[in-house]
């Protein structure tokens, strides 16, 4: 996924707090869901159709004074894979 | 404590356009009458939001058959629920389908019976109804909708499975379910005219992984291997009474779809108790939680909390009793039954006893 992509939750995919276990997050989909870890977490809040991944890489990367490339890399690597299992498009 | 449940099924009426000859319905079924109103079912989906379930599929018999399927709707989505569809499309127009998008559905999976239109129409013995689909999917997708088609498979359609997938990807779906026929219920009457065979079975296995492959990214396929193939059972909805639940059109609260036929069990009713209470503390759900009530071979197998004895209601199928180990686990001294069964399939013909209300497979009402 390109710098430039704009990523969205894939049609179907919502992100919810699950009110009934400890307000933890939840991805939910079509017969699925899942629990994010802490950064595909970080990442999924940002993801919302408008940012794109160099601004998504941004926003983290100063708030957790990491080095771009980095971040880029990682947060790349995790949206691919997200992507793959239809939980984001672009 | 007990877990919380994850989702609930609800069966909001057995009524249905279409005769499926698998119908997982149970073979005695629910008259309109007798059927919960959406109050009720709002009551029930706020209790079920509540004690922790996050998804919940509206279903039935064909869900859209209600009048007041939009208020249903409705109700699931602001009980904060990932409210899903199960549909066979065909009651569906374009109108509806907006409508249903704005009063909160967030999904639609819907039934295809073949790939081929005169095959499908068959099998779901309904006239038209093909074509139908085919619409439903499109307008499904114009309202922003996510969709799944679901494929139930057996041997008069298995061998269109590439077709099926095709037909997927054409209609834009996300996913495609392909749902081997469990048989219990109605699809038990028809299995002899239902039962894949081994070859046809590793052929489509080979076919979804191949497909899998090529469409990574664009379609996600679930597919579970068939038990009456199988060496082991599967966790049957994940084990009895630990993530799901389902309320019948009546309102008796079940753990899963089929359960209301076993016999000897006093089911809770959502007209008398709170789903919190059914779920927790009735003596429905309860009996077969855990591994306490399991006989040998579960008691003490390494696998007794991965596939907890597998299904109550095949072992209940093939065997009479619904606490015997599921006949699919090759440790089962009944695992026999199932060879048999695909044996004397093979050799049987292809007529169906449609599934209609009223009737009773194999007998002469």
């Amino acid at each position: 996924m390109a710098e430039a992509a704009v990523p969205r939750l894939a049609r179907g995919m919502r992100l919810r707090q699950d009110a009934a276990r400890d307000g933890r997050w939840v991805v939910l989909g079509p017969e699925r869901m899942f629990v994010p870890d802490e950064i595909a977490l970080e990442v999924l809040r940002l993801v919302d159709g408008a940012r794109t991944v160099g601004v998504i890489v941004d926003e983290l990367a100063a708030r957790f004074a990491a080095p771009k490339a980095e971040i880029l890399a990682d947060v790349t690597a995790m949206l691919e894979d997200l992507a793959g299992r239809g939980v984001v498009a672009s | 404590m007990i877990d919380p449940p994850l989702a609930l099924l609800a069966e909001l009426t057995h009524r249905c356009p279409l005769r499926c000859p698998y119908c997982s319905n149970p073979v005695d079924l629910t008259r309109p009458g007798a059927e919960l109103d959406a109050a009720t079912w709002a009551r029930v989906f706020a209790e079920a939001a509540a004690l922790g379930c996050l998804q919940v599929h509206l279903s039935g018999g064909e869900p859209t058959a209600r009048r007041d399927i939009l208020d249903i709707t409705r109700s699931a989505s602001r009980a904060g629920l990932y409210t899903n569809l199960i549909t066979a499309g065909v009651l569906l127009d374009a109108g509806k389908v907006a409508a249903l998008a704005g009063a909160g559905l967030d999904h639609v999976q819907l039934s295809v019976q073949d790939a081929e239109t005169a095959s499908a129409e068959r099998i779901g013995g309904y006239a038209g109804g093909h074509a139908k689909k085919l619409e439903a999917a499109r307008l499904a997708r114009e309202a922003g909708l996510a969709l799944t088609l679901n494929a139930v498979v057996h041997r008069q359609n298995l061998d269109r499975l590439p077709a099926l997938i095709d037909l997927a990807v054409a209609l834009g779906a996300g996913r495609l379910e392909v749902a081997h026929v469990q048989y219990y219920g109605w699809a038990l009457a028809n299995r002899d005219a239902l039962l894949p065979t081994r070859a046809q079975l590793d052929a489509a296995t080979e076919t979804v992984e191949r497909a899998r492959a090529a469409l990574k990214g664009r379609l996600v396929i679930d597919y579970v291997l068939p038990d009456y193939h199988a060496e082991r059972p599967k966790a049957c909805m994940g084990g009895w009474g630990r993530r799901f639940l389902a309320v019948s059109p009546a309102g008796r609260v079940l753990p899963c779809h089929a359960a209301e036929s076993l016999p000897g069990f006093d089911f809770p009713n959502v007209r008398e108790v709170s789903l919190r209470a059914a779920w927790e503390e009735s003596e429905a759900f309860n009996r077969f939680r855990g591994t306490a009530w399991m006989p040998p071979p579960c008691r003490g197998c390494a696998r007794a909390e991965i596939d907890w004895g597998g299904c109550r209601c095949q072992a209940f199928a093939l065997t009479g009793d619904a606490a015997a180990t599921d006949p699919a686990c090759a440790l089962s001294l009944r695992h026999h039954l199932l060879a048999d069964a695909v044996r004397d399939a093979a050799a049987a013909g292809a007529d169906f006893t449609y599934r209609e209300m009223g009737r009773v497979p194999g007998g002469v009402a």
